[in-house]
Formats: C-alpha cells, sequence, structure tokens
C-alpha cells in the first residue's frame, strides 16, 4: 500500500492526559499502575485508572453519559485534536469522513449499575439506563460521529484486545474502495466489572504488578484509555502507516495458538502490505499482555518472521492492559518512539523468561527509530499488526 | 459519494421466522410463495465441532446457521474467506447473565460466558470451525449494522482482494433488557461477496452514499420483518437478488443517511 499519512494523534490513559504525559512516563520510567478502588471491586489486583475525567457529560449528550464516553470526550480534548479535526472537516466536508473506532465494552458500565438498580417488584431497568446511547457498542462510535459531526461511514470494531489496531485496517480500507475520503480512527475502553471479574474467572488477573516476558509473569493489569488519529492522504505529516496485517488463529476461544502461527502471519502480512522487510523494522511494540501463554506464543511469532535481534517490548508494564484502546494505545506509543528516537524497556520486567528468545529490552535505547511494528491480539483468535514508520 | 466500484454476490444465506433458508426465502420474495409467519426453533447447524457446539450460545448457532446457507450454495473454500460479522448487541443474553451476576455476592462470573461475551465471538466460532485464518472484522452500527458491514465486506474485496462473507445477525435479549432494546426476532443474513465475476454471481453491487429513505418492502409482513431485526435492514437488497432483477435500493446507515446499492444481474 501506499503510505498513509497520520495528521494528528493523541492519548489519554492512566499515564496522564495527551501525548507528552506519555513520552514523560515513557522516558522517566513510570508506570500507571496503582493499587486503587475501583467501584464495588473486592479483587486484588493492580488497575490503571484515568484521572480527572469521570464528570457528566454536558447537558446537550446527557441521553449518552457513562464512564466511556465521558473518557471519549476527555480524549478529544487533548493536543489540539479538536482543531485537527476541524480542519480535517473543512478540507474534506464531514460526509466524507470516517469514523472507526475500537471497543471491548462500550458503556457495559452504566449496565452494571442499571442491574443494581433493578426495581425489586418488576425487574425493571431504571429510565434513566440509555441502553442505545451507553451500553450498545456502536455508542462510543455514534458519539464521536456526532460531537465532531462527521458522516462518513461510522463503526465501532468489537474484536477483543485488537479492536482499536483494527480500525486502522478498516480505515484505510475504506479510503482506498472510496467510501470517504480521510477517517478519524481510534479506541476507548473504560474500566467495568464486566472485564474484572470476567478476566479473573479465567485465571487471567494478576495479583502482582503486570510483568511483561518476566519468568515470574503472572498475568495482566487491566487499564482504560481513550486514543484517537486522523488517517489524511494528502496530511504533510511526519508519519505514516506503512502497513497493517490481519489474520485469525482458528485455534482456541481464549487462548492464543502456543505456536504464534497467526501472530507470525499477520506481522507478516503487514511488511508485505508495505513492502518492507523484516530487517528493516527499528523496534516492535509487542502485545505483550503478560500471561503465561500471550508472551512466549508472541516471542515465537516474533521469532519466526524477525529472528531474535529486533529490539521489542511490552509498555503494558506502564499502561496495563487497556483492551479494545491497547492497539490505538500502542500505535500512539509506536508513534512517540519515532518522534523521540527512543525504544522503551520492558517496564517491571526483573528476570527474562529464559523461553522467550525474542530480543526484549530491559533498558531503554536511544537511537534513530524509523520503522515500529505494533501488535494486538484478542480474544477469539483476532491478530492485528500494524506497522508505522517516518516519511522519508 | 459516487457509486463505487462493483463486487459480486456469489451467495445469499438467511435464517429468520418464516424464512427459514435461501431457497425458501428466495420463493417468498419472488411472490411465487405467501409469508407465513412461523415460530423459529433455534437453529442446530452442522459446521460447529463436536466441543464447540457444546459451549456455543444461540447467538453463535444463529450466526453460524446464516453462513452455513450461504456458503453450501458457493463452490468457494470457506477456510479461504475473509469474513465480516455485523451485529448490533451480539450476546444481550450474556450480557443480563453477568450483569445479574456482579450484584450477587459473591460475583461468580462463568468464564464461559465472558469468553462467549466478546463481540467476536461469532466469528471466533467461525474461524475454529472452518479453519479460516483470513482478515475478520466484527462491528456494530446499531440498526445500521447490515450497511455497515456491507460496506466493511466491499472494502475488503475491493482494496485488499479477499473474497469475503458478511454475516449479520441479532437476537431478541431477554428481560428487562428486551423493554430497552426490543429486537422483536431472531434473524441472520449473508451473503459471499467476490471481486471477480464467477459462474455462480447472482449479481453486481454497487454502494454510495446518499440522504434518502430507506426502501420498504411492499408486504406488511415482510415490512414488520425488516423492522424486527437489524440484519433483516437487508430485506429490500435480497428481495431483488432473488428476483434476479436489476434495482437500487436504499438501506438504513445512520439516522438521516442511506447506503444505496444498486443491483445488476449478469448480462
Amino acid at each position: 500500500m501506499k503510505p498513509l499519512p497520520i495528521g494528528a494523534f493523541t492519548v489519554t490513559s492512566a499515564l496522564g492526559a495527551g501525548r507528552d504525559a506519555h513520552w514523560r512516563a515513557l522516558r522517566d520510567g513510570t508506570t500507571g499502575l496503582r493499587k486503587v478502588q475501583f467501584d464495588t471491586n473486592t479483587l486484588d489486583c493492580w488497575l490503571v485508572e484515568v484521572a480527572d475525567f469521570d464528570v457528566p457529560l454536558p447537558e446537550q449528550w446527557s441521553d449518552w453519559d457513562c464512564r466511556n464516553n465521558r473518557l471519549a470526550l476527555f480524549g478529544l480534548h487533548q493536543d489540539g485534536f479538536l482543531d485537527a479535526v476541524a480542519k480535517l472537516r473543512a478540507r474534506y466536508g464531514g460526509e466524507r469522513v470516517g469514523v472507526f473506532i475500537g471497543t471491548s465494552t462500550s458503556g457495559v458500565q452504566q449496565t452494571e449499575l442499571a442491574y443494581r438498580a433493578r426495581d425489586p417488584e418488576s425487574g425493571r431497568l431504571p429510565d434513566w439506563f440509555k441502553h442505545r446511547y451507553t451500553q450498545n457498542i456502536f455508542s462510543v462510535a455514534d458519539f464521536v460521529a456526532k460531537v465532531l459531526d462527521l458522516g462518513g461511514p461510522t463503526l465501532a470494531i468489537s474484536t477483543a484486545c485488537s479492536s482499536s489496531a483494527k480500525v486502522f485496517a478498516s480505515a484505510r480500507r475504506a479510503i482506498a474502495a472510496g467510501a470517504c475520503d480521510a477517517a478519524l480512527v481510534g479506541g476507548v475502553d473504560s474500566l467495568c466489572l464486566t472485564t474484572l471479574y470476567g478476566f479473573n474467572s479465567l485465571q487471567l488477573v494478576s495479583t502482582d504488578i503486570c510483568r511483561p516476558a518476566d519468568a515470574a509473569r503472572s498475568g495482566i493489569s487491566i487499564g482504560e484509555a481513550a486514543g484517537f488519529a486522523l488517517l489524511d492522504p494528502n496530511a504533510d505529516a511526519p508519519i505514516a502507516m506503512l502497513g497493517y496485517g490481519e489474520t485469525s488463529d482458528a485455534y482456541h476461544m481464549s487462548s492464543p495458538d502456543p505456536e504464534g502461527h497467526g501472530a507470525a502471519a499477520a506481522m507478516q502480512a503487514a511488511l508485505t502490505c508495505a513492502s518492507v522487510e523484516a530487517a528493516e523494522v527499528d523496534y516492535i511494540n509487542l502485545h505483550g499482555t503478560g500471561t503465561m501463554a500471550n508472551d512466549s506464543a508472541e516471542s515465537r511469532a516474533v521469532c519466526t518472521v524477525f529472528g531474535t535481534s529486533t529490539p521489542c517490548s511490552s509498555t503494558k508494564g506502564w499502561t496495563g492492559h487497556t483492551l479494545g484502546a491497547a492497539g490505538i494505545v500502542e500505535a500512539a506509543i509506536a508513534m512517540l518512539c519515532i518522534e523521540h528516537g527512543f525504544m522503551p524497556r520492558s517496564l517491571n520486567t526483573r528476570t527474562k523468561d529464559p523461553t522467550i528468545d525474542a530480543a526484549v529490552l530491559l533498558e531503554d535505547r536511544y537511537a534513530p527509530v524509523r520503522k515500529v511494528m505494533s501488535n494486538s491480539f484478542g480474544f477469539g483468535g483476532s491478530n492485528c499488526s500494524l506497522l508505522f514508520g517516518a516519511r522519508a | 459519494m459516487s457509486a463505487g466500484e462493483r463486487v459480486w454476490v456469489e451467495a445469499v444465506g438467511i435464517t429468520a421466522p418464516g424464512l427459514a433458508n435461501w431457497q425458501a426465502a428466495r420463493e417468498v420474495l419472488r411472490g411465487e410463495s405467501a409469508y407465513a409467519a412461523a415460530d423459529m426453533p433455534l437453529p442446530a447447524p452442522q459446521l460447529l465441532p463436536p466441543n464447540e457446539r457444546r459451549r456455543a450460545t444461540p447467538t453463535v448457532r444463529v450466526a453460524f446457521q446464516a453462513a452455513e446457507d450461504a456458503i453450501r450454495a458457493s463452490s468457494l473454500d470457506p477456510a479461504a474467506l475473509a469474513s465480516v460479522f455485523a451485529s448490533s448487541d451480539a450476546d444481550l443474553n450474556i450480557i443480563h447473565r453477568i450483569s445479574s451476576a456482579l450484584t450477587q455476592t459473591p460475583r461468580f462470573v462463568s468464564p464461559t460466558d465472558f469468553h462467549n461475551s466478546v463481540h467476536n465471538a461469532a466469528a471466533g466460532y467461525w474461524s475454529i470451525a472452518v479453519g479460516a485464518r483470513a482478515p475478520s472484522t466484527t462491528l456494530s452500527a446499531y440498526d445500521f449494522s447490515f450497511a455497515a458491514g456491507l460496506e466493511e465486506a466491499s472494502a475488503l474485496v475491493l482494496a485488499d482482494g479477499f473474497d469475503t462473507l458478511l454475516v449479520a445477525f441479532d437476537l431478541p435479549p431477554p428481560q428487562p433488557l428486551f423493554e430497552k432494546r426490543p429486537i422483536a426476532c431472531i434473524a441472520g443474513v449473508s451473503l459471499i461477496l467476490t471481486k471477480a465475476r464467477r459462474p455462480e454471481s447472482l449479481a453486481s453491487l454497487r454502494c454510495s452514499h446518499v440522504h434518502e429513505a430507506s426502501t420498504t418492502m411492499a408486504v406488511p409482513q415482510l415490512e414488520e420483518l425488516r423492522h424486527g431485526n437489524p440484519a433483516l435492514a437487508a430485506l429490500p437488497l435480497l428481495e431483488l437478488l432473488a428476483l434476479g432483477r436489476s434495482g437500487r435500493v436504499v438501506l438504513p446507515r445512520g439516522s438521516n443517511a442511506g447506503l444505496a446499492v444498486t443491483v445488476e444481474p449478469p448480462s
């Protein structure tokens, strides 16, 4: 494919609001993971909670009010992103700009709250619960499109933890097929008990802090985040999406193929799509959830495609696993790495698992970074690898 | 938006009350037999491996039933197809069970429920069942999910060169969610789209964005069905495909937006 310029991007996670906060936390090795109280959670685990956003939406959006849409709106207000969207709208017309948002659970926390408030006699849900505008998976994409007055193809992609990586692929396809001229892509997922207790039921939530690739890693730390980017074929931007690869494991619903065949195929497909050789990639931002199964399978896949010398790391020791937002968060980190000539270490990793052969960074590295691959994998065997690069 | 490039429809599948499969639906949509409302038993799809069949939810079974109906009518290898699964709400039965469990002490969320709760559960089971390793997108666009799915599937064909299976499906939720999201009936609709015209091709499609009202169905019961499930927003398109006629329909793409689909049978 022809490189597709990234006109603007922004990210908000437990590391802070906006790109600078993320760059500072990466540079300083400051994790966003905390042992904090969330809602009525009783599980002993580390969480990553975004600060300062959880206030009711403005009156005109009150039907849409829920934690996930609050986080979306807060995220849109960072880094001058609204101005960049306004310019894009002026250039193409809102009708020609698509909106592709990844989320795994949208506003399901609102449903949890509504179930606690069921009428004891009738069992009915409270009047304030608006399924369409909060719980429904499309809610966040619809909300973003309406707030920004964009009317191209508008959809939510929900493929678990690959959701907001796959938005880049879908948006690029839509532009190439002529369904829109430019696109806003993003991902928003917010803390809820459904995912906390759900992942806990699968014994994937660690009581320890997330330690990707560590010999003694014991699972994920769940986080929340919002991030957005503009794909604009005519932007004079320093960074572009060079390629993407999507595959299905066809193996198991909630465990990765231990050999990493599907993951390797996604990485290879992204290289082929970009006409880039594996040796040209400077750094790989791993999916690296900190589960035994993921990190081992992903290392095998990386070694299949890249060998054992390409520097790589997971940044989930900083951000936790932001699930449906992980793709956009790590795409943003990949772009920050290119901007700053920086490759982050695998934070919280004490002793690298000796069975992991990939070149996981245990120290930060400063060097020119021109091409970065970012991996995102999800339940259902959904794999997506994105390749970003500095332009010329 | 000007009309895009064409994609070819290789096969159609459906499962809905009174429209048990494409063969039956085709007769009704051609006016050769009257529509007869019928209670719809939960489908028992054939392609789920025994292990997965045991755990598969009603939602997964409806998606499979619709997909298998199209697959049977095509000589294409399902393992080679990319896929798009379009559903407004996927599995509200599970959301109901998990949300209820979270109000109890202690909170016990079933691990099987949780891994089946992901919006892409049907896509995951499908890829396992047929060995499909190609790209697969699962999306939601509320009542506009069929049009969004058709656009994504067309883009997979046109931009990435994959022959693609589109499956749209939704199911009525249990109470108390039904009051908030009254999906009236179980339904699934599928299309197989190809880049090249093939001997089996039924028609070509070209999509464009318009601000026009959606096409309605002349038969009142079919019009009721069209409103009863987001997947059945496809009915006006299926009617043209059943009739083997050229024409143009508008499918709902947003509150005030439509997706115009121009249909042309092979010349």
